[in-house]
């Protein structure tokens, strides 16, 4: 499917048109709740952290630390990515599905166009600016974590002092490898649910059921590999 | 003109067409017509080249599909319009976005040509006060109509249609039967449509072929077919009380 949807492309004014389209469907309009999510999720980790540094020996500056690294490495990509593929996934396959069912994929290859072209492949050119809704949600569950400290009486500067304790660059890098090949799952699996799924409107939902249950696997699968390579 | 000869389809060991001859004529409409499950979508399929055939050979004016390269396939494509069952308009685009879609996609004309072009079509099937209106927005009828510019607005060569009246009340039928008809007369289309209707068998079947569990039992005019004298055909064309008496 990804040889074939990279293959025989289209014109190229349809495909810039398609992959503005798409860049405006899977990720603009992801932001408003990956933001949502991330702000309120960063403060109900840095609550948590603060609840269980407790000990009069432990700085506080620990619960910026912790809420950082738990936002950067994890939270952002990999929770975010499996949202992702219940939002974003789910579009797709039911999208695609529908065209499928309704015959427009046949219309598509009638016309003697790729339709994979047509169909998947601004999927997988928009999903690569994927990372930029990530550095979002990074951002938003950081300044969340900060927020909640605040309005639990624990000093700002101790929590602004935690979040640059210690800082690795390096795993933002891997955050961010582990963004990307995730933007990749996100854009194919689905879109092989919905390609070549067969039946009717009842199997359109069955699909996108199916779409979200491999994403959500895979992306962990892939997790924990990403994490055994770069970090162990 | 389209021949078909000796053809045969399997679906692993389910064989849908047995070894069919026949052949469709320019600028007539040409109906295959038989009961559901006779082979006509699986048939229709294969003179689209959605189907691979597994024996036989379709020749398209001569060109044989058993000698074209991926390249003369994709080209024999841009020759052929598809009127869908269902329609298949595209769900996001309105009507002239619809039937301009192809020119969009495989032309290089300027913008303004595309529009006329479509605009074109769109007057030929009367639609010109449905322009900016989405698929959802039209009725059946009004669907199907625009799927029927959208599969002319490159002027092919062959027209398949897939039971084209399904789901629309008689007179709405005739109007697309006439319609599907009128615009192959006019533009010397190789136009092929697979129904069921008896209607469409009447008044616009100057080529028709019956099929049978996959087999081809006959092939003549609409005014062969009320005296065939074949039983199977027979039984298709009077299974009706109503059609038997008026015969």
């Amino acid at each position: 499917m990804i040889r074939i949807s990279f293959s025989k492309s289209c014109k190229k004014s349809v495909l810039y048109k398609q992959i503005f389209k798409e860049i405006n469907d899977l990720v603009l309009d992801s932001i408003p709740i990956v933001s949502i999510l991330s702000f309120f999720i960063g403060g109900v980790v840095a609550i948590q952290m603060a609840l269980n540094l407790e000990s009069p020996l432990l700085s506080k500056t620990l619960i910026g630390f912790a809420t950082r690294q738990s936002v950067i490495l994890e939270f952002a990509p990999t929770f975010i990515s499996i949202i992702m593929a219940g939002k974003v996934g789910s579009y797709i396959t039911s999208s695609i599905g529908t065209m499928r069912v309704t015959e427009q994929i046949d219309a598509l290859e009638v016309m003697g166009i790729n339709s994979l072209n047509y169909l998947v492949f601004p999927k997988i050119i928009a999903m690569l600016l994927y990372p930029f809704v990530i550095t979002i949600s990074m951002f938003l569950g950081i300044i969340g974590g900060l927020l909640a400290m605040t309005l639990t009486g624990v000093p700002s500067e101790a929590y602004i002092q935690g979040i640059q304790t210690d800082f690795d660059g390096y795993h933002v890098t891997y955050s961010y490898v582990k963004t990307l090949v995730f933007s990749f799952v996100l854009a194919t699996v689905p879109a092989f649910h919905g390609y070549y799924m067969k039946g009717g409107a009842l199997d359109v939902g069955k699909a996108s059921t199916q779409s979200f249950y491999w994403t959500s696997i895979i992306i962990i699968l892939l997790n924990y590999i990403i994490t055994q390579l770069l970090l162990a | 003109m389209i021949e078909v000869k000796s053809i045969s389809k399997k679906f692993e060991n389910n064989k849908v067409l047995f070894d069919i001859n026949s052949h469709f004529e320019r600028g007539k409409t040409n109906l295959i017509i038989g009961q559901s499950g006779s082979g006509k979508t699986v048939f229709l399929k294969c003179l689209l080249g959605l189907y691979n055939i597994d024996s036989g050979e379709i020749k398209y004016d001569g060109r044989s599909s058993l000698k074209m390269n991926d390249f003369e396939k994709l080209n024999l494509r841009r020759d052929m319009g598809m009127v869908f069952q269902g329609s298949a308009l595209f769900d996001s685009l309105n009507v002239l976005q619809n039937v301009r879609f192809p020119l969009d996609m495989l032309t290089d004309i300027d913008s303004e040509e595309k529009n006329e072009r479509a605009l074109k079509f769109i007057k030929r099937v009367n639609l010109e006060d449905a322009l900016n209106k989405l698929p959802s927005e039209l009725s059946g009828g009004m669907q199907k109509r625009v799927a029927i510019a959208r599969a002319v607005v490159m002027n092919p060569k062959y027209l398949f249609c897939d039971e084209p009246n399904s789901g629309l009340d008689p007179k709405t039928a005739i109007v697309i039967d006439k319609l599907i008809h009128e615009i192959t007369a006019e533009y010397q289309i190789t136009t092929v449509i697979n129904s069921h209707d008896m209607n469409s068998v009447i008044e616009i079947g100057e080529n028709i072929v019956f099929l049978k569990d996959g087999i081809k039992i006959w092939q003549g005019t609409n005014k062969e077919i009320l005296n065939s004298g074949n039983k199977e055909v027979n039984d298709f064309v009077y299974s009706s009380e109503l059609v038997k008496k008026l015969k």
